[in-house]
């Protein structure tokens, strides 16, 4: 077993937990997109870092894969974390302005302007499906492709893999493409955070974003 | 008896060391001349390849610059075979390049033929694999190293001693370490490793042995990129040789230990170069890092214990072994001991390999070794630590290079490329391309470094573009921020040091992109215009015959004038005029 302190307050839990499933047990909500308990740990949507207090000095780690170590001190919900999550999100967002997932995180952390060009790519390449593939179905019919803004997910050579048992694991665990929000006015939105705002533009893009439409913001839907 | 080397590194090769060195072996009888042919690696001084070196009688030796086949006839007629120095092909730049420096790694590149073990042997080398296998138990050897004060040469600046110990002492169920050499280099402009692994590649295989007998491993990895081609040829035949000696393999030099190395060619990721992406890739997985919680040297390759350190950390383990750490800890400062190998490039004279104690000032390496800026521009900034270092302006120029004093400005060590920049460079347009590097290189598995640095690039291309907007540098400071603070591993972590560095120190710049539209130094193609100055034009006619797109019209001996709907801003005719008269507004 080891202690550690999360948000001040002390917890023993047993040794391989991760920061983020001790924070969890005690309740201490961690939004994440990437994660899932099923599967292995990736880091990859950055969306549940927390505050690691070592000392005078602090660094911004995953809780995801974190290990807890005997006197760690954590801090969930810092002022340095929020800003941080806000623009992890407002990155997300630009990259997947539909997902109803996105936009009710936005909605819940404030997030009511996305500064950022929009690139739509439909998917956050949290490697949900990627992961739930291969370790689920023991299948590993997908996989990345490519590096940096060119990396996707995709098949061998873009042919249905012999693997692929159409199970429909991957479409049924991606936290961005199940209900894309195709509201048609800002009023009937799916999230419910941009029934906040006046509608001054239709614009599907719900995040609450009378401020992003305009010149300084993306384009109309 | 007289030696010819000719310098066939990568550097020169492109300058036409291979014609130099084919013309003298034509030219050339061994026996009637009684001259031996060799080739060496580089000497550092890459602006003066091909280089060729004469020595007299093992101590007289004249070093010739910028050699091409055709100046080799008179070499050999005049210098050979008559006996007359050719005073005005000597390289004079070499006491002024040599003087500031301290070359104890690099000291035997350019000097051996790398593909002779014989001349590594003779000058000294696989003593200290001696003196450690016969003299030294594995502990000593970690304490040695620990004492010396040598801190990774790869960029972290992490102390190689406690590596090592940590890596010895990580548990594994059935022994089996791994040391693995990192030589996956692709900073734009840096190649330290390269020009090592080419001139001299069994210190550095000595220096891996060693670490392997010190820290109980047996099998070792040279992870070198493909695109270096010479290097991987060298580094095989070094790895050949050696193994013939008995130096690798089965019971090295008739004791117990033994270990061998196998070269891994990466396929030109520059995220590969991130110890555990490394290791990903050498696994057969796509090179891609994970979180660092569980540090490599417990669980790495294999999910074994492994030591990664950078191909120059390993050379230098030879030195430390033979001189004594209190003699490699007396160089340097405090905190940062030895030397450090720097690729010099950018807007500088003297371009090349410098390596330097630590500590010395930058005004040094780039005044006195560097031998200042080209065709008397100013100086405005360099910088250190490849695409994702910082720059550091002009009014920082006394600072002493060391591990800690270029991460106190916002710059790093990184693994030693230095990019000199002069006053006609727009630092706006710097940001941008290193942004762009990096944003092509990152792996894509983080949203900050992934999505992060991609909408940093649009911003940037938008402030050269002149579409920036106000409010543009503080997105900018916040993003960079966010992206440091968030990203799973150092590519990230240290992306947008260009950004942040470049706005810390040159924000008129930044706002005279955004509030005037305007390209203070003239760089950003969409901010300027050319136009000829009519008094100073004299009508040669130069620029019109260069211009690419013929934009430019005017009568012999009359002023010209250059259509500005139909330039494409290429800045030939700048170049080509004598007389200063096209001007960049």
């Amino acid at each position: 077993m080891v202690e550690l302190t999360i948000d001040g307050v002390r917890t023993t839990v047993p040794r391989g937990t991760t920061v983020l499933e001790a924070a969890r047990s005690m309740g201490i909500v961690i939004p994440t997109l990437c994660y899932d308990p099923g599967l292995t740990p990736y880091g990859a949507c950055r969306l549940c870092i927390v505050e690691v207090v070592k000392g005078k000095r602090s660094s911004l780690e995953a809780s995801c894969t974190l290990p807890a170590f005997d006197g760690q001190v954590i801090v969930t919900n810092s002022e340095r974390v929020k800003k941080a999550r806000k623009i992890i999100i407002e990155l997300l967002l630009s990259t997947c302005p539909t997902s109803k997932k996105l936009q009710d995180l936005a909605s819940n952390f404030g997030v009511n302007e996305v500064r950022f060009k929009i690139k739509d790519k439909g998917c956050i390449l949290c490697g949900l499906c990627v992961r739930y593939c291969k370790e689920q179905m023991q299948s590993g019919g997908i996989g990345f492709v490519g590096r940096g803004t060119s990396r996707r997910v995709g098949t061998a050579f873009g042919d249905t893999p012999d693997e692929c048992r159409n199970c429909g694991g991957c479409e049924w665990i991606c936290p961005v493409c199940e209900r894309a929000c195709t509201a048609d006015s800002l009023m009937n939105g799916l999230c419910g955070g941009c029934q906040n705002y006046a509608p001054v533009e239709t614009c599907t893009v719900c995040i609450g974003c009378s401020e992003s439409v305009g010149a300084r913001g993306h384009k109309v839907y | 008896m007289k030696e010819v080397v000719v310098g066939l590194a990568s550097c020169g090769i492109a300058a036409g060391g291979i014609q130099v060195y084919n013309k003298f072996s034509e030219l050339l009888d061994a026996e009637k001349d009684e001259t031996a042919l060799k080739q060496t690696g580089c000497y550092g001084m890459c602006f003066r390849e091909a280089l060729v070196e004469i020595i007299e009688d093992s101590k007289r030796r004249t070093l010739y610059g910028q050699v091409t086949p055709e100046r080799v006839e008179r070499i050999v007629n005049e210098h050979l075979r008559g006996g007359k120095v050719i005073e005005e092909w000597i390289v004079k730049e070499e006491g002024q390049f040599l003087a500031k420096q301290k070359r104890i790694v690099l000291h035997n590149c350019g000097k051996i033929d790398p593909l002779d073990i014989g001349d590594y042997l003779a000058s000294g080398g696989y003593q200290a694999l001696k003196k450690v296998l016969s003299e030294m138990a594995p502990e000593q050897v970690i304490a040695e190293v620990a004492r010396s004060g040598l801190r990774g040469r790869g960029g972290g600046g992490f102390p190689t001693g406690r590596k090592w110990e940590s890596c010895r002492n990580a548990p594994s169920r059935n022994g089996t370490r791994y040391v693995i050499c990192n030589a996956d280099e692709g900073d734009p402009g840096a190649y330290m490793d390269r020009s090592l692994l080419e001139g001299n590649p069994h210190s550095v295989i000595e220096g891996m042995i060693i670490g392997a007998y010190a820290i109980g491993s047996s099998q070792g990895y040279v992870y070198v990129r493909h695109e270096y081609p010479l290097a991987v040829k060298n580094l095989g035949v070094a790895l050949e040789q050696a193994r013939a000696r008995g130096l690798l393999g089965k019971n090295i030099l008739g004791s117990n230990f033994s270990f061998d190395v196998k070269i891994s060619r990466g396929g030109g990721a520059f995220i590969c170069g991130e110890s555990t992406a490394l290791m990903a890739s050498l696994e057969g997985k796509i090179g891609e890092p994970r979180p660092k919680h569980i540090h490599t040297t417990e669980k790495g390759f294999h999910g074994k214990p492994t030591n990664l350190n950078n191909v120059e950390t390993w050379a230098n383990v030879p030195l430390i072994i033979n001189r004594g750490a209190a003699w490699f800890s007396s160089i340097g400062t405090e905190r940062s001991k030895g030397t450090k190998i720097f690729s010099l490039v950018g807007k500088i004279n003297n371009t090349g390999l410098v390596e330097v104690p630590m500590g010395i000032t930058l005004r040094e390496i780039i005044y006195e070794i560097g031998g200042g800026i080209p065709s008397g521009k100013k100086f405005k900034a360099v910088q250190t630590g490849g695409p994702s270092g910082g720059c550091i302006p002009e009014r920082l120029i006394d600072l002493p290079v060391d591990f800690d004093r270029l991460t106190e400005v916002g710059s790093m060590m990184g693994s030693g490329g230095m990019i000199v920049m002069d006053e006609a460079t727009c630092m706006v347009d710097i940001a941008k391309y290193f942004v762009k590097f990096l944003t092509e290189e990152s792996c894509g598995k983080c949203v900050p470094c992934r999505e992060g640095l991609d909408r940093m690039l649009d911003i940037l291309t938008d402030i050269a573009g002149g579409r920036g907007r106000e409010g543009d540098i503080e997105l900018l400071e916040e993003l960079g921020y966010a992206i440091r603070d968030t990203s799973l591993c150092a590519l990230g972590g240290s992306a947008p040091n260009p950004v942040l560095s470049t706005i810390n120190y040159f924000r008129d710049e930044y706002e005279a992109h955004i509030n005037e539209r305007r390209c203070p130094a003239g760089v950003c193609k969409e901010l300027i215009t050319f136009t000829i100055d009519k008094e100073k034009c004299n009508g040669c006619g130069l620029c019109a015959k260069n211009c690419p797109q013929q934009s430019i019209t005017g009568k012999k001996k009359e002023a010209h004038v250059i259509d500005q709907t139909t330039c494409i801003k290429c800045g030939l005719c700048r170049d080509n005029c004598k007389f200063d008269a096209v001007v960049v507004s």
